[in-house]
């Protein structure tokens, strides 16, 4: 794309180009949710590592991923309503 | 989230465009925050992952969150206190 002279673009074409961007901060968003959760997931449930994943570590890694996005959804809720508070405070 | 709704064709392709790409760097960045709250706050209040987030951690995570930004905001204001009173940097 030569710049960002988006004038001559249709809307259809516009509508795509929003997709896109959606789609790709979508896919950015789960990367980095995939990432996070490895890392900790892995620090709590493998401590030892061994020749294979053993069945309690799977089960463990399952319930740690479990509750990685329980804590997620928890913190962007308290995240908002503390956004919202401070705003009607302003 | 608003979509493409209230398209306004009065309004030129490029502030449209803008309004899109503001508003989507904006959500990105509400993102971003979360993943680091998260990614803190797990450290600090998750022991073992179990069946379901207790009581305990629940609260630990809110606390958490809301103090990691009282801090924050603490901090900004003494910051520009600081630079106020001209101390500090030099």
């Amino acid at each position: 794309m030569d710049s960002l002279s988006t004038g001559s673009l249709s809307g259809v074409q516009k509508e795509e180009l929003m997709d896109q961007v959606k789609q790709q901060i979508a896919i950015a968003n789960a990367q980095e949710l995939l990432t996070k959760m490895s890392e900790k997931c892995f620090k709590k449930c493998i401590n030892k590592p061994g020749t294979s994943l053993d069945n309690s570590e799977q089960k463990c890694i399952a319930m740690c991923m479990d509750r990685y996005m329980d804590a997620w959804n928890l913190v962007s809720r308290t995240y908002s309503s503390r956004i919202q508070r401070e705003r009607n405070n302003m | 989230m608003s979509d493409l709704s209230d398209y306004s064709p009065t309004k030129g392709a490029d502030s449209e465009l803008q309004d899109f790409l503001l508003a989507e760097k904006q959500k990105a960045q509400f993102h971003a925050q979360i993943h680091e709250f998260n990614d803190f706050c797990w450290d600090k209040c998750v022991d073992k992952p179990g069946a379901k987030l207790d009581s305990r951690t629940e609260t630990c995570i809110t606390n958490c969150v809301e103090r990691f930004i009282d801090v924050s905001l603490l901090i900004t204001n003494r910051f520009a206190q600081m630079l106020e009173k001209g101390g500090g940097m030099h």
